[in-house]
């Protein structure tokens, strides 16, 4: 096997300086996902983005306006709802999300072209990726690094204790908007080679990775992003060689890391990733009860 | 220091989507006094705190803050997970979040949160993950972190809930120290006995304010009766007031055997049970 030989492929590249962004954006943002115990937010928002992608394929529309406006909407709808608990969050979330991951689905199938589209939509593909798409996810990545950076105070304080947050003069309910968005955004500008399927897994697995090594919520931050990216270039490499998609490639080889720092951290380290739990109930505690 | 409140409830009502819970409720906070809000489970004391705090929507009356009032907020420890990776210090550094952009805190930050820590007696822990606390530690982190924001009126959420009685003497030693320093606290608390009988005021919540006053003029009978739904005892025992339950005839004791040491109509302390609804143990 030449390891070198997928190089001379500019598509190859392209999708390697992809993924490994990709990855790293994903391990970043996804500290905050996870501790909020928002994966399911996460994983949901990629079929509701889903949906945006298929509309904006059959219209001929710009695929990142259009997709990223209806998971822009979807993304606030989700937060709407969750801070208002209008009904339960996780049945509004599966309600908005799936339809629209439905509405993608008969789309593509009504109006859609080959097979292969789809299954590069829902698995990741490393094929379509151009140069355009590569200065995205690079600027995507930079702009998530200044919100982490810029606003590292205030997003800190609301995922830990939301409630004294908002007590204490942080605007909660704009750090929320702005972290959905950013989330939205990063599945958005990463989902062409991570796959709708299985982008929600590189937004759980390196921050529940890094939590299992550290207990400082910043060191978290910077290892989360490392191990998504070595996730996402190791990765790469593995699609290619083994003829997979890129999308299953990468969370395999997060599955094998994850399951390596389970292993070898012992039992301190797999209680201390045991615990988004309480965030969750504890935002949702925030201007409710008696 | 000017008599001026620093805070006035007036006629509040106020409550959360399409549900009222607390009604027409006047409380006024003075500079330095120690108020406990007492009250059985969702009879709103924590609802009546988010009021003072401006975290409900109120929906009748008016809250009015004395201008640049500055006021903190310690919630329930339960309320996070203490599984979060921060450590103490990152914890009560929390209160600085509002005004330098920056990540890291500035060397005076963390020198006057180390001498806070070191106050509260857990300098020691500062470097630890919050995880590894106990429940009095937790309760003092939080206490920190309320502190460093420098309030005037501290506002406290159940602060001895699911601790023992001896963390519970060292909040409420804690609390009197600091209050004789200046700080005006307002606390809830299920815990009749052991919390509200030892604070100079005492507010009874039910939906509405039952009563307001010192806790002689308050823990009566009639009073605890109109709060809790249960009658109740008042005696007093070494110049202490002490709140008993009276097992009413046909109560939970009358199916009990003839036998048993505690008979109907005798007068028991009150247990702080699981559902904490009942008011806390003498």
């Amino acid at each position: 096997m030449n390891l070198l030989e997928p190089f001379s492929f500019a598509f190859f590249r392209n999708g390697l300086v992809v993924a490994t962004l990709a990855g790293a954006l994903c391990g970043l943002v996804g500290v905050f996902v996870t501790l909020r115990g928002m994966s399911y937010i996460g994983h949901g928002l990629s079929h509701a983005i889903f949906g945006g992608a298929a509309a904006s394929a059959v219209l001929s529309f710009n695929f990142y306006l259009g997709a990223g406006l209806w998971g822009l909407a979807s993304a606030l709808a989700i937060g709407r709802i969750t801070r208002r608990r209008i009904i339960g969050a996780d049945a509004a979330i599966g309600v908005v999300t799936t339809a629209s991951f439905a509405l993608g689905l008969a789309l593509l199938n009504r109006f859609g072209q080959a097979r292969r589209s789809l299954d590069a939509a829902l698995f990741g593909s490393i094929l379509g990726v151009s140069g355009t798409d590569v200065a995205i996810v690079a600027g995507v990545t930079l702009l998530g690094v200044v919100v982490v950076v810029a606003g590292y105070r205030p997003l800190l304080f609301t995922t830990f204790d939301p409630e004294v947050a908002e007590a204490s003069g942080v605007r909660t309910a704009r750090v929320d908007a702005v972290l959905m968005a950013l989330l939205a955004v990063t599945i958005l500008a990463t989902m062409k080679v991570l796959g709708v399927v299985l982008i929600a897994a590189t937004l759980v697995i390196p921050p529940v990775v890094a939590r299992m090594l550290t207990n400082r919520f910043a060191r978290m931050l910077w290892v989360a992003a490392a191990v998504g990216a070595a996730c996402g270039f190791v990765g790469m490499h593995a699609s290619y060689h083994l003829d997979i998609s890129s999308g299953a490639a990468i969370v395999l080889v997060g599955a094998v890391v994850f399951g390596t720092v389970f292993g070898l951290t012992g039992r301190g380290g797999r209680s201390r990733a045991a615990g988004p739990a309480r965030t969750a109930p504890g935002r949702e505690l925030a201007g409710r009860g008696p | 220091m000017s008599d001026e409140p620093l805070l006035v409830l007036d006629g509040v009502t106020c409550g959360y989507a399409g549900e009222t819970v607390v009604v027409d409720a006047t409380i006024e906070v003075g500079p330095a006094t120690f108020t406990g809000v007492v009250g059985p489970s969702g009879s709103g004391k924590t609802t009546l705190l988010r009021a003072m705090l401006g975290t409900v929507p109120v929906r009748a009356g008016q809250v009015w803050r004395r201008p640049n009032l500055r006021m903190s907020y310690v919630p329930q420890t339960e309320t996070v997970s203490w599984n979060f990776p921060v450590t103490v210090a990152e914890t009560v550094l929390m209160a600085r979040t509002r005004g330098r952009r920056l990540p890291w805190p500035s060397a005076a930050e963390r020198t006057e949160a180390a001498e806070l820590l070191d106050r509260l007696g857990i300098a020691e822990l500062a470097a630890r993950s919050i995880r590894e606390l106990s429940g009095g530690q937790q309760q003092r982190v939080f206490l920190a972190r309320a502190l460093l924001a420098r309030p005037q009126l501290i506002l406290l959420d159940e602060p001895t809930a699911g601790v023992d009685v001896g963390t519970r003497h060292e909040v409420l030693h804690l609390l009197g120290g600091l209050h004789a320093e200046g700080l005006a606290i307002v606390l809830t608390t299920h815990d009749l006995n052991g919390m509200a009988a030892h604070l100079p005021r005492i507010v009874c919540l039910r939906g509405a304010v039952i009563a307001d006053g010192s806790p002689r003029d308050v823990l009566t009978p009639e009073v605890l009766e109109r709060t809790y739904g249960a009658p109740l005892e008042v005696l007093e025992h070494g110049g202490m007031l002490v709140v008993v339950d009276r097992y009413s005839r046909g109560g939970p004791l009358a199916a009990r055997p003839r036998s048993h040491p505690r008979r109907q109509g005798a007068r028991v302390p009150l247990r702080g049970g699981p559902g904490a609804e009942s008011p806390g143990t003498a």
